[in-house]
């Protein structure tokens, strides 16, 4: 086998898990903190990748349109925290999930409404595009590796945010006791706004750098948030910790799955067979791997609660 | 003194007749699209009949009940493909033909769906609340994308029914006997899923929902019951997913979507949860709006959400709960 | 010694740091009551849990009728006849009171995987529940949804259910608590008629009923059991005085 491809697949998983990372750590936050499950943070991460189209497109710059998917997920997060996710908190999980259904339905509705059914594209900046030689003579995409680089920075920026400063002192005392932290005279009205607002910031961002890799189209969300699902699920939810190594986890043993199951029945059977039952394998690979992780600890990796 | 009929049976007679009597106007009046939509009404009502079961009497907030409708349909659809191409399905060990006979069709949506709800089921309830959620979110998806990828039966495209499997004595081809069959397969499980509340199983289901630790500490294991509740839940939303794939004469990975398990969901909610009737009233008012809304704009999904988030936020016993009032439990 | 129905032996059970059962041995007589006392956080609750099984302890045995009763789950246990009530009532809300009853019956009473009959249309449930609720007082509010019941009924209502059980022994958590003086007075000699029907380990603050009703009484401070005996014998043991009666005047 070539080693250089393996690396270049088992990098491409990596960055795969960074971004998964992005949206997970925003979902896992929400319900350590919040204790809601938020279906809509596929479609925030949506919002972010039509920002970011929409101001490149229209300035020229995709750094304009980074940071305008960071601020527009961000302000969209917050508007939907105040106006439905607020009502959410005390309900049970059946109306956190109906009612956060009927979210995506509307935003994405609502996005076709506006932008119609044909994707958008996105450029990768000038300086990001090109590739660098991997060791083993390959070639690797700069914007991949800018990805991993900028993911791994936000989950070393979040940790320190979470451990270190005062914001995360409260979100941390969140986690562990809501009354407590109402009791320590802190609003909670808002810190949850601030909370639910980063989530989609992170997911937002998520979405505009993995737009200019693909596209940018309606639905784009769902299948990323299906991933993050199975993410915190298996890193246990509420955990950051667990959400990044779920999400290393599930990025490379879903890219390498791709990449080996259909080589590996090669060796013992028909190309075209193997590469049909191998690729059907592959796309359940993670799945299984979430099942036998069950198994094994219900509460996932890195339960933050008992 | 209780009254003769409460109101919720009122409004569940009623809707049960007006079901029936839809499609009849419909062909008096020459319009045999509505037969067509009222057998979707019906088959949609079976699926969240059987969801009912699990979410409404057990609690359990099954966010994946698409697998079992998308694998219903698959059964039908690969059966009868294999009847239509004279293949046997397998022909070692034994040979196992397929059949284009919804007698034998049923049956093996029922079984496969049930042994495809204990493999789930005994993974899904080992966790609870959001985890649960997730997690038969997680294996549906699992299956749509096994579905997608595999490429003997279709994959991406989906599977087509060529001729309308048959029924011993009827012209399934005819719109109104097809509808018919589907409206007595309701009414026949919507009677089992009465049984099934009203029984002592129901009870102990019904106790595992409102207070678990009572239910163990009375001496009922709750993740038995809620398992075998799970399994009979699958078995009859993989029956409407045979009779959904008949009526469109096509089954597509799109039946094993997230979007599916979502929908039949809102059917549930829509009419009222742990109602009887509620699947009925919700598919009902479901395919009403997405018929009359869906007429006037492409986007009434979005007017879908709008409705769905304020029966959420300000409605939530569903139709049923404004007809009828708090649900009477005794 | 040869009579106890249930039996502990060094039991062990830690959050954290904290040791919330410290090597407790405590064992329940055939026909006698036997009540745990104890200040607040002294790890009754936490003591009860591990027996009823919502707990495992870290180390040591319960034996229940001779069987060890580690790997038994919940409802195990009670199918063996640990029957129970909880500090806080622990019932079937939506379900009228004579339902919640009939579940209790229709546990012990056969199987619940009967699908098709409908329960109330099974006289022997209704009848044998209605004994029960008879028997504790409750039977004018059968019909009652039990989630408007009041607090008193609704720990009438626990202990029907307890006792439709048919328990080999019942562990009751604070059954008196929240109850009036009146409702206790009624409650303690319900209790006390029922002693020689069943063995009972009773939870209890109420200092008033557990001294009329136990026929012995072991104090529990910090995880620990300081000491076990008869009435007299605790109410003079000054390391309990000093412990934890001191406190109560």
């Amino acid at each position: 086998m070539d080693l250089a491809l393996l690396t270049e697949q088992l990098l491409n998983g990596v960055q795969f898990g960074v971004m998964l990372f992005l949206m997970a750590a925003g979902l896992t936050l929400v319900f350590g903190v919040m204790g809601l499950i938020n279906l809509a943070h596929g479609s925030l991460y949506m919002i972010g990748a039509f920002f970011c189209a929409t101001v490149a497109t229209a300035t020229g710059s995709f750094w304009l349109g980074l940071i305008a998917s960071l601020a527009g997920a961000a302000a969209a997060g917050a508007i939907i925290e105040i106006a439905v996710i607020r009502r959410l908190y005390d309900r049970d999980h059946l109306d956190q999930v109906l009612a956060t259904f009927a979210l995506i339905l509307i935003f994405s509705e609502g996005t076709r409404w506006v932008f119609g059914s044909f994707p958008l594209y996105l450029d990768i900046p000038e300086v990001l595009q090109g590739a660098v030689a991997l060791p083993g003579g390959s070639q690797y995409p700069v914007y991949r590796l800018a990805i991993i680089i900028v993911g791994l920075a936000i989950a070393f920026g979040l940790y320190l945010l979470i451990s270190r400063t005062r914001l995360g002192m409260r979100i941390r005392a969140g986690e562990s006791d809501r009354e407590m932290i109402a009791a320590l005279g802190v609003d909670i009205r808002n810190l949850y706004t601030v909370v639910f607002a980063l989530g989609a910031a992170l997911a937002g961002f998520a979405g505009a750098m993995v737009g200019a890799l693909q596209s940018v189209q309606v639905g784009m969300g769902e299948p990323v948030l299906i991933l993050a699902f199975v993410v915190i699920v298996i890193g246990g939810i509420g955990s950051i910790k667990g959400a990044l190594i779920g999400s290393i986890l599930v990025g490379v043993v879903d890219t390498m799955g791709r990449f080996l199951l259909p080589e590996f029945f090669e060796l013992f059977m028909p190309p075209s067979q193997a590469n049909s039952v191998g690729s059907a394998l592959a796309s359940m690979a993670i799945y299984i791997l979430m099942a036998l992780i069950l198994a094994l600890r219900p509460q996932g990796l890195f339960a933050a609660r008992a | 003194m209780k009254p003769m009929m409460s109101r919720e049976s009122i409004f569940n007679a009623v809707l049960l007749l007006a079901l029936l009597a839809a499609p009849y106007i419909a062909l008096q009046m020459d319009e045999p699209f509505y037969v067509s939509l009222a057998t979707r009404v019906a088959i949609l009502a079976l699926a969240g009949v059987g969801l009912n079961i699990a979410l409404g009497f057990g609690g359990m907030v099954s966010f994946g009940h698409a697998a079992f409708f998308g694998v219903g349909g698959y059964v039908a659809g690969i059966l009868s493909q294999h009847a239509f191409n004279y293949e046997p399905l397998i022909s070692w060990p034994v040979t196992i033909e397929g059949t284009n006979q919804m007698l034998v069709i049923w049956p093996v949506a029922l079984v496969v769906c049930a042994l495809l709800a204990l493999a789930i089921g005994s993974i899904a309830l080992r966790t609870s609340g959001v985890y649960f959620i997730m997690i038969t979110l997680a294996f549906a998806q699992m299956i749509y994308y096994f579905a997608i990828s595999w490429p003997a039966y279709g994959g991406e495209d989906g599977l087509s029914i060529y001729v309308r499997n048959g029924f011993p004595g009827v012209n399934t081809m005819n719109p109104m006997s097809f509808f018919l069959i589907c409206y007595a397969v309701l009414i026949v499980c919507l009677v089992l899923s009465m049984l099934v509340r009203d029984s002592r199983f129901g009870a102990a289901l019904q106790v595992a929902r409102q207070n678990e630790v009572r239910l163990a500490s009375t001496g009922i294991a709750p993740f038995k019951i809620r398992l075998v509740a799970f399994v009979i839940s699958a078995a009859i939303t993989g029956l409407a997913g045979a009779l959904y794939a008949d009526l469109n004469r096509f089954v597509s990975p799109s039946s094993l979507s997230w979007h599916m398990s979502g929908e039949i969901m809102v059917f549930v909610i829509l009419g009222g949860v742990g109602r009887l009737f509620g699947p009925v009233a919700g598919a009902a008012l479901f395919i009403v709006f997405e018929f009359y809304l869906g007429g006037v704009t492409e986007h009434w999904q979005l007017f879908l959400g709008l409705v769905l988030l304020c029966v959420v936020l300000f409605a939530r016993g569903g139709l049923i709960g404004l007809v009828a009032g708090r649900a009477r439990h005794g | 010694m040869a009579d106890a129905v249930l039996r502990i032996d060094g039991l062990n059970k830690q959050f954290g740091a904290l040791k919330a059962t410290d090597n407790v041995s405590l064992d329940v007589r055939d026909g006698e009551i036997h009540a745990l006392i104890g200040p607040n956080g002294a790890g009754k609750s936490t003591l009860i849990q591990q027996i009823s099984g919502l707990l495992r302890p870290d180390s040591g045995t319960i034996r229940f009728l001779g069987r060890d009763l580690a790997p038994l789950s919940v409802a195990e246990r009670a199918q063996c006849g640990l029957g129970r009530t909880f500090q806080v009532s622990s019932i079937a809300p939506e379900f009228s009171a004579l339902r919640n009853v009939m579940l209790a019956v229709q546990a012990v009473d056969g199987s619940s995987y009967r699908f098709f009959r409908p329960v109330m249309k099974d006289r022997r449930l209704i009848d044998a529940a209605r004994a029960v609720l008879e028997e504790v007082g409750l039977s004018d509010r059968a019909d009652i949804v039990a989630a408007e019941l009041s607090h008193g009924e609704r720990r009438q209502l626990e202990m029907a259910m307890a006792l439709a059980l048919r328990p080999k022994l019942l562990l009751l958590d604070e059954p008196m608590a929240g109850m009036g003086p009146e409702g206790s007075k009624q409650l303690t000699s319900f209790l006390d008629a029922l002693r020689h029907k069943v063995p009972i380990l009773l939870i209890e603050h109420d200092m008033e009923a557990v001294f009329s009703l136990a026929d012995r009484i072991s104090v529990l401070v910090y995880g620990n059991v300081i000491a076990t005996g008869a009435v007299e014998e605790i109410r003079n043991n000054a390391q309990v005085r000093e412990a934890y009666l001191g406190e109560e005047d």
